[in-house]
């Protein structure tokens, strides 16, 4: 039991990450930007954090928003300004990136205050960490969204054909603007739930996080090209990653052994599952 | 010994739905203009992407020159002497044009391989000389930016016969052509005639056919039914070959009464491509929109639906004026486009039915966000009953449909949104027989209904047939307009000519 709540609270924040990217994805885009927004939102969080300085909903909603309109940025570029979404979200990643290097000059933040350790830190009941609620909230929020809403359904039109979505009535940028801002505000949360757990908010977190989501979004049975996915692949995916590295750790395998196995299993995974998938044209 | 430069025997090919082409014969002498022609569906780019080597045949045999060959891809059939020049080439714009036709061999000032230095005068000198032989009037240093899409056509046509290319395949060259370059691109074919090469042209518009061709072959159904001299055919005959058999039914007009003007344009205006279009639509009615590809009627119905943003020109639906700026708006008006790409424009092709047929009224079919898909399933199982789909579930995912049945789906989702006017643009088109009847019945309900169809349609039977009225369009402008009672072939063929005076009248 304990395991399995360790291996769920490993897969949390790269969980909640993939949920994010996921949405961009089944739209036809990406979104780079998101381990850059980790590291913001967690370095600012940090510095809102410090004992006795302000309330602790600030130290959290605060930085969730600031994710929040980083990706409203991306998301205006790319559906109004007409800008492909590599392009839009790899130069916010720079500038976010450098935003996160300015506002902790350079160095981790410390000292939290112990309300605000306690977001991801604490346990509750039966030995829960609250990290996996985060998790399963997040899952469940997204699962909803995707499969039970008219926006979920809307998403998953404009990744299928854009344009047919557009002629069908469909406010195609609209939908873009919203999954990008949906996936600022969860990198912006994983930011905070990051820098609780690791007691710091670091200008170097979260680097190459947006590629694991990525990673576990293809896994998950979703495509580049947009219009397929699923939650519960994306899920499975994200776990899947978390058994893989736990595993290999118990085997003392070293680190880069665990990228290597993740970079074969990808590679092999889009290999099998393009074939069966090529687009009727 | 042999007088035919290419000999197709008994092509055959079969995909899963069935077979495209049944041991199809086409033979192409040297140095003739041989036209490939049929009905949308009937094989012809089949026949062609398999003489390329891009697809693999089932049966038969291809020779050129009497030798046997089998390509695996246009690579190949280039060096064995075929090239074909697609719709709309694609060309490096920013290159030059000497450029453009030694992409890939560039000639070289040493032999540094792929490191020499590229020898910009030769290359420019070697085009110079195609450019004469074939009295092409272009400049070898012009950047492919700047050249019309005839002129690139032309540099096509070039770069394929520089490369000692003996046939060439020429599929639907004019279909980006304005009119009047396209005596541009004929009189260069004339000259390659001259060189000996021998071209295969398809192109959907007979009367090209007939200004160019030295033989036609007609394509139907994937089998030959006809293969002679140009002059031994004429419009009639062509359209019937083409058509054939099938009994040339009346097409199911269905008698309305006609109420009311529900839609009124008034210079109605889009850049270059719509000018000024008037006209009106009452309940009941369905007025036929003709003209040649490229006219502006998919310009004119996308401007009114508001995929494009008009330049000018009022719209008033039901006696009020209203601007339409987005499609969602022209839904939101109880307007409805069937548009002419099915797989591009009208579908999502990783879907299945059900998500297709609910994506224009999902937010009529939802409470508070989230979507019933319940509600959606029911009204979804109605219409594959009653458009007779031959899906066996609304969870069939589109792409495995055929045209007929993709087509009914586009058109179930607009039938969904209960719209007041429905604009068809080429509704049947690349469909069979049996699917062209449901569509047309289907249309024939509509004004039953009291609903206003304008329909755009390149096949002047079909129009001719359902409509009440037709208005012709040449170059972004009304030509003319007739009633049903003076509907003729000739006279919409004239209006619709881009040569034609505007009716005076």
């Amino acid at each position: 039991m304990t395991e399995l709540m360790g291996l769920l609270q490993q897969a949390s924040i790269d969980g909640i990450l993939a949920m994010g990217m996921m949405f961009v994805v089944i739209s036809g885009g990406i979104d780079l930007s998101m381990g850059a927004i980790v590291a913001c939102t967690g370095v600012m969080a940090a510095s809102l954090a410090h004992p006795g300085q302000h309330a602790l909903i600030v130290a959290i909603l605060a930085p969730v928003l600031a994710g929040g309109l980083i990706g409203l940025f991306n998301g205006l570029s790319v559906a109004r300004g007409g800008i492909p979404a590599f392009m839009v979200t790899l130069a916010s990643m720079l500038m976010v990136r450098a935003a996160a290097l300015g506002l902790g000059h350079g160095a981790p933040v410390p000292n939290l205050s112990r309300g605000f350790q306690a977001v991801a830190g604490a346990v509750l009941g039966p030995g829960v960490p609250c990290l996996v609620l985060y998790f399963a909230a997040v899952t469940a929020i997204s699962a909803v969204l995707l499969r039970l809403t008219v926006f979920g359904r809307r998403v998953y039109a404009t990744g299928g054909n854009p344009v047919a979505a557009a002629v069908s009535g469909i406010g195609v940028p609209g939908i873009r603007i919203a999954v990008y801002t949906l996936s600022g505000l969860l990198a912006g949360f994983a930011g905070v739930l990051l820098a609780s757990r690791t007691l710091a908010g670091s200008p170097s977190a979260g680097e190459g996080c947006e590629l694991n989501a990525i990673a576990a979004v293809l896994l998950g049975g979703a495509s580049l090209d947009g219009g397929v996915g699923t939650w519960y692949g994306t899920l499975l995916a994200a776990l899947f990653i978390a058994v893989l590295g736990s595993g290999l750790d118990r085997l003392h395998a070293p680190p880069s052994c665990r990228l290597a196995v993740l970079g074969l299993i990808l590679y092999l995974a889009v290999r099998i599952g393009g074939r069966g998938r090529g687009r009727g044209r | 010994m042999n007088p035919h430069l290419l000999e197709m025997r008994g092509i055959s090919k079969r995909y899963r739905q069935g077979p495209v082409l049944r041991g199809v014969d086409l033979t192409v002498g040297r140095g003739e203009v041989h036209a490939l022609v049929g009905a949308d569906g009937a094989g012809k780019s089949t026949l062609m992407k398999i003489l390329m080597g891009m697809i693999a045949r089932d049966a038969g045999e291809i020779r050129i020159a009497g030798r046997p060959v089998r390509f695996r891809g246009p690579g190949e059939a280039l060096r064995g002497g075929i090239a074909m020049i697609h719709q709309e080439p694609n060309p490096v714009l920013d290159l030059e044009v000497a450029e453009n036709v030694f992409l890939g061999r560039e000639l070289r000032r040493s032999a540094l391989g792929p490191l020499g230095f590229i020898d910009r005068g030769a290359m420019r000198q070697a085009c110079a000389v195609w450019f004469q032989r074939l009295a092409i009037d272009l400049s070898p240093t012009a950047l492919m930016r700047d050249l019309s899409s005839a002129q690139r056509q032309l540099v096509e046509i070039v770069k394929a016969v520089s490369r000692s290319a003996r046939i060439v395949v020429m599929d639907e060259p004019t279909s980006a052509i304005p009119g009047r370059e396209v005596a541009v691109l004929f009189e260069r074919i004339a000259a390659l005639r001259a060189q000996g090469v021998s071209v295969i042209f398809i192109s959907p518009r007979l009367e090209e056919v007939f200004w160019i061709a030295d033989r036609i072959s007609v394509l139907r159904d994937g089998a030959l039914v006809a293969s002679d001299a140009a002059a031994a055919f004429d419009r009639d005959t062509l359209v019937r070959h083409m058509a054939g058999p099938e009994p040339r039914t009346v097409l199911p007009k269905a008698v309305v009464p006609i109420g009311r003007v529900v839609l009124e344009v008034k210079g109605l205006s889009w850049g270059r491509r719509v000018r000024k279009v008037d006209f009106s639509l009452r309940s009941g009615e369905i007025l036929g929109l003709a003209g040649l590809v490229g006219a502006g009627r998919s310009a004119t119905v996308e401007t009114l639906f508001g995929l494009h943003r008009a330049s000018a020109g009022e719209v008033w639906i039901q006696g009020v004026r209203r601007t339409i700026r987005s499609p969602k708006a022209a839904i939101r008006h109880r307007i409805a486009l069937v548009t002419e790409d099915r797989q591009r424009t009208g579908l999502n092709l990783l879907g299945t039915v059900a998500d297709n047929l609910a994506v224009a009224t999902l937010g009529r079919c939802a409470r508070f966000g989230f979507s019933r898909r319940a509600r959606e399933h029911g009204l979804a199982d109605g219409c594959v009953r009653r458009l007779g789909l031959q899906a066996l579930s609304r969870n069939a995912l589109v792409s495995s449909l055929s045209a007929g049945d993709q087509q009914k789906v586009v058109l179930a989702k607009w039938l969904l949104a209960d719209p007041a006017i429905v604009i068809f643009d080429e509704p049947t088109r690349g469909l069979d027989g049996s699917a062209r009847r449901d569509i047309h019945l289907l249309i024939g309900e509509l004004v039953r209904q009291g609903k206003a169809v304008l329909l755009i349609s390149s096949e002047l039977p079909e129009l001719m047939g359902l409509a009440d009225r037709i208005l012709v369009m040449a170059g972004g402008r009304l030509t003319g307009e007739i009633p049903r009672e003076r509907f003729s072939q000739a006279q919409i063929m004239a209006l619709a000519s881009p040569f034609a005076e505007v009716a005076h009248d």
